[in-house]
């Protein structure tokens, strides 16, 4: 590997490198603004200028390739006065209003200004001002304080493929903003805020709301779609102040999407604090007793085979096996966990997960979408999606038409026949399957809701299996989940090895049940007979509209759990905030009533719950770790039926109880339905 | 140079004449198809010459639609060049140099005639339509400076009276010849006329 010098220093660095990389291999820290690993190099800041021998100028390390024999130096008194000189005129223009800033505490300008800047200023002029910009309900703008980094404006095109954010006019009148002023149409725009190195674009929901230094910040996941993506939870007091990104090179990279960063005011509203129970069509606040008794009461009247339970999108692996046990303990069976009537085959663990790997995405060379959205089922997923679409020429093809998708692919067909004949191996796409060493097939749920359903997963992983592409090495059987819990509960065996049945639809349409427990469960639709509705969670949504008692218990930011990303990672979402009002961990929730009806706890603490959990989780291997690969065994056959492909939209801004009941998603939705309604010519 | 202002009436739509398309279509061969993107200013300047020397957002959007590039691209372009105008200038569009060599050379001053002559504001059409003004950086004339620029054509060598001649002539919708308002040749030595015993020039 090629050498270079670094304040005397020698280094080896990898072919490619600039010379910022290879002095932060060296443990030199360049201060920078424009330059961000994950973004294109634009070079306009100028702050990272260093000295290199035999050139009389500084140079701008960010910009310029490492080679070998450079002598670089960061510490003489050129490079300082170089950089006080660029501080100095970056905040020639800069407003003084840090004091007012929401950025203020957390901000590059700020810092770097500190450490390398000037104590005054030349500039005896006025300072310019430039008009605030609309870019949303999400993003806030102060463009006075902008300096010209790019950042945004290079992360919405190449990043989140929506090139809407430029910089007008030139000189000192150069401004960003986006095409007059409209929001950014992208699920991705939040990230600008962190990218932002100074307080000119800020989150309008947390404008004014508090300081950096004064939350407290906990390592979570977030569980409101099935990647689970890292986060940040700051919190102050009990309230979630917001959210922030944090770096998994293995799943969200340093990016989250704007329902996980903006869907936090919902766990302030519409909260549950309190038990209630029904009392002439009308819902009483009471007390766990009496709600409690009431349950028993109605359990006790009713035969174990008339009850059922149905869990929600975002219950933690802990909820899912105390509502199992429990169950387990009535003696029922009827169990479900899907919203509508979707094939899965849980046979296997194989069968229900993203098997190739966020990161495998990557490694990939050409990728088949089987009627799925990703950008709004699994937004961060279809982010690598683009990744590798711009980096490696990757080719994208779809069955279904699933609209933009911020990168360009090519619909080969829109009916299941398209499916078959590629398993007969009679479509043109097969030739180009063949040539591909690593090809990605990634089912949607939209997919498998079809009579087809079976028929396309079996078959499609029958064939994979034939063309040797489900190995240890790569498992191009991917199955693109859109609930933080259907991996946990599958794995927890929540439909009692009863495969593909639809049983638990056909009884409640049957009206069979005489009682129905919904654990968190508000996307559920169904026709309400005259069952008895016992609701658990954490937000009056849709469930607890119909419920006859409601059970308090904690939203994802309030209690500890693990929760199986769509890839099978265990990943911890920890407890950053306490339950509402009298609510109490979901978990506890059952145990109190086991207690109340046995007279004996489900489990004995916390512990013994998580170790049986451990145990119960199929090919574990540790947590944030990927599952083991298991060889599939046998081979099912299922009927084929002609039909259209037709992938279901889905309500991004409002696909769960905590996004519903947030203000932010709803002017989100607001908007995006209004831009619908106009076309997207405007 | 000031921020350029997006006139706020806009015509609805905007497309190439029979004639401009044709230009455009070959403005488009000389480059390679994956990179037709390249073909943006041409086309600016296509829409200008169309729609009275401005551009209208209906033409950006065409021209980002015909190019597939994004609207904010386009517009950033148009915004970036001060030779595109984004709303509507007289008939015959001033364009005064006020870079060093010219402003040296008393470009001040003929500012100063076109603020009494044509309108109180840079970029502000006079009552009849007829002109309006702006200032620019340097020309490229510098040799015979102060300078401007009326329409295609270059008026060098001003001085106030010479420039309230030219502005006047302008609102007699008859307009004075270009070049040098002080006898020179192109960029002629202005006193010695031969150079080596030769005519030179």
């Amino acid at each position: 590997m090629p050498k270079i010098l670094i304040n005397g220093k020698e280094i080896e660095f990898e072919p490619g490198m600039t010379i910022l990389q290879a002095c932060e291999l060296a443990g030199v820290e360049i201060p920078r603004f424009c330059y961000h690993e994950r973004l294109s190099i634009a070079g306009n800041c100028r702050m990272c200028l260093v000295e290199m021998d035999k050139s009389r100028k500084p140079i701008a390390s960010c910009a310029m390739p490492a080679t070998e024999g450079m002598n670089i130096k960061t510490n003489t008194e050129m490079v300082e006065k170089a950089r006080k000189g660029v501080m100095e005129f970056l905040l020639a223009n800069h407003p003084l209003d840090c004091p007012v800033c929401d950025q203020g505490g957390e901000c590059d300008l700020q810092d770097q200004s500190l450490y390398y800047g000037v104590d005054k200023s030349r500039f005896s002029e006025n300072k310019r001002f430039v008009s605030e910009k609309y870019m949303g309900p999400l993003i806030k703008t102060q463009m006075t304080r902008c300096i010209h980094c790019t950042r945004c404006v290079r992360f919405a095109t190449e990043v989140a493929g929506v090139p809407e954010i430029g910089a007008i006019g030139r000189g000192e009148d150069m401004e960003i903003t986006t095409y007059l002023e409209k929001s950014m149409e992208s699920e991705l725009s939040g990230n600008v805020i962190d990218l932002c190195p100074v307080g000119a674009l800020t989150s309008k929901p947390y404008a004014f709301s508090a300081r950096p230094w004064e939350l407290k910040k906990t390592e979570s996941i977030d569980v409101l779609d099935a990647v689970g993506s890292n986060i940040r939870v700051d919190t102050y007091g009990w309230e979630v102040k917001r959210i922030l990104p944090r770096l998994n090179e293995n799943i969200n990279e340093e990016w989250i999407s704007d329902k996980t960063r903006y869907s936090c005011d919902g766990l302030l509203k519409q909260r549950l604090d309190t038990p209630y129970i029904k009392k002439d069509n009308k819902l009483v606040k009471s007390s766990w007793d009496e709600a409690i008794d009431v349950i028993i009461k109605k359990i006790k009247e009713t035969e174990s085979s008339q009850i059922a339970g149905h869990l929600g999108d975002l219950v933690s692996l802990e909820g899912t096996l105390a509502f199992i046990k429990f169950f387990e303990l009535l003696g029922s069976k009827n169990l479900e966990f899907r919203e509508k009537k979707f094939y899965i085959n849980p046979e296997n663990k194989m069968n229900y997960l993203f098997n190739s790997s966020i990161n495998g995405i990557e490694k990939s060379d050409l990728i088949l979408l089987v009627g799925c959205n990703p950008r709004h089922e699994a937004t961060i997923l279809n982010a690598r999606i683009r990744k590798t679409y711009r980096q490696n020429k990757t080719q994208i093809f779809s069955v279904g038409d699933p609209g933009d998708q911020t990168y360009e692919y090519k619909i080969i067909g829109d009916n299941t026949q398209t499916i078959k004949d590629i398993i007969e191996e009679k479509h043109e796409f097969n030739s180009i399957l063949d040539k591909s060493k690593r090809p990605l097939i990634i089912i949607g749920e939209s997919a498998l809701e079809l009579d087809t359903g079976g028929y396309i997963f079996e078959e499609l992983k029958n064939f994979l299996l034939k063309k040797k592409l489900i190995t240890d090495k790569w498992n191009a059987l991917n199955i693109l989940i859109q609930n933080a819990s259907t991996v946990g509960a599958l794995d927890l065996n929540i439909l009692n090895n009863k495969q593909n049945s639809f049983e638990f639809f056909d009884n409640i349409k049957s009206k069979k049940f005489k009682i129905l427990y919904l654990l968190n469960s508000d996307n559920f639709k169904f026709e309400k007979n005259d069952e008895f509705i016992i609701y658990q969670g954490s937000h009056g949504d849709r469930g607890a509209e119909i419920a006859d008692v409601i059970l308090p218990s904690a939203a994802y930011t309030e209690e500890n759990g693990l929760y199986q990303n769509l890839e099978g990672r265990v990943q911890e979402c920890r407890k950053a905030s306490y339950p509402a009002g009298e609510a109490i961990e979901s978990w506890k929730v059952f145990n109190k009533i086991t207690y109340a009806y046995k007279n004996k706890n489900l489990f004995d603490s916390f512990n013994t719950l998580r170790d049986e959990l451990f145990k119960k989780i199929i090919n574990f291997k540790d947590i944030n770790q990927l599952p083991n690969f298991k060889e599939p065994s046998k081979k099912i056959n299922c009927n084929f039926k002609h039909e259209k492909i037709f992938i279901n939209p889905i309500d991004y801004y409002f696909s769960n109880s905590i996004s519903r009941s947030s203000k932010v998603m709803s002017d989100c939705r607001d908007i995006k339905l209004k831009i619908l309604k106009s076309g997207t010519d405007n | 140079m000031s921020l350029k202002r997006v006139n706020p009436e806009q015509p609805k739509t905007f497309e190439f004449s029979e004639k401009f398309k044709n230009i455009a279509e070959e403005i488009l061969k000389k480059y390679p198809k994956k990179n037709k993107k390249s073909a943006v200013m041409p086309f600016l300047y296509l829409a200008q010459k169309q729609n009275n020397n401005w551009i209208p957002l209906a033409a950006i959007k065409y021209i980002s639609k015909y190019l597939t590039m994004p609207y904010i691209s386009v517009y950033e372009i148009a915004t970036f060049y001060s030779m595109f105008n984004l709303s509507p200038v007289g008939k015959y569009f001033v364009q005064v140099c006020t870079t060093t060599p010219c402003l040296i050379r008393g470009a001040d001053k003929i500012i100063k005639v076109c603020k009494q002559k044509i309108s109180e504001k840079e970029n502000q059409v006079s009552k009849k339509g007829e002109c309006s003004w702006t200032e620019v950086e340097c020309l490229g004339a510098c040799v015979n400076a102060p300078m401007m620029q009326i329409n295609n054509d270059y008026y060098e060598d001003l001085d106030e009276k010479s420039t309230a001649k030219i502005i006047d002539s302008i609102f007699k919708n008859k307009i004075l010849e270009p070049g040098s308002y002080r006898g020179r040749k192109n960029t002629s030595p202005e006193n010695i006329k031969t150079i080596n015993g030769t005519d030179h020039a």
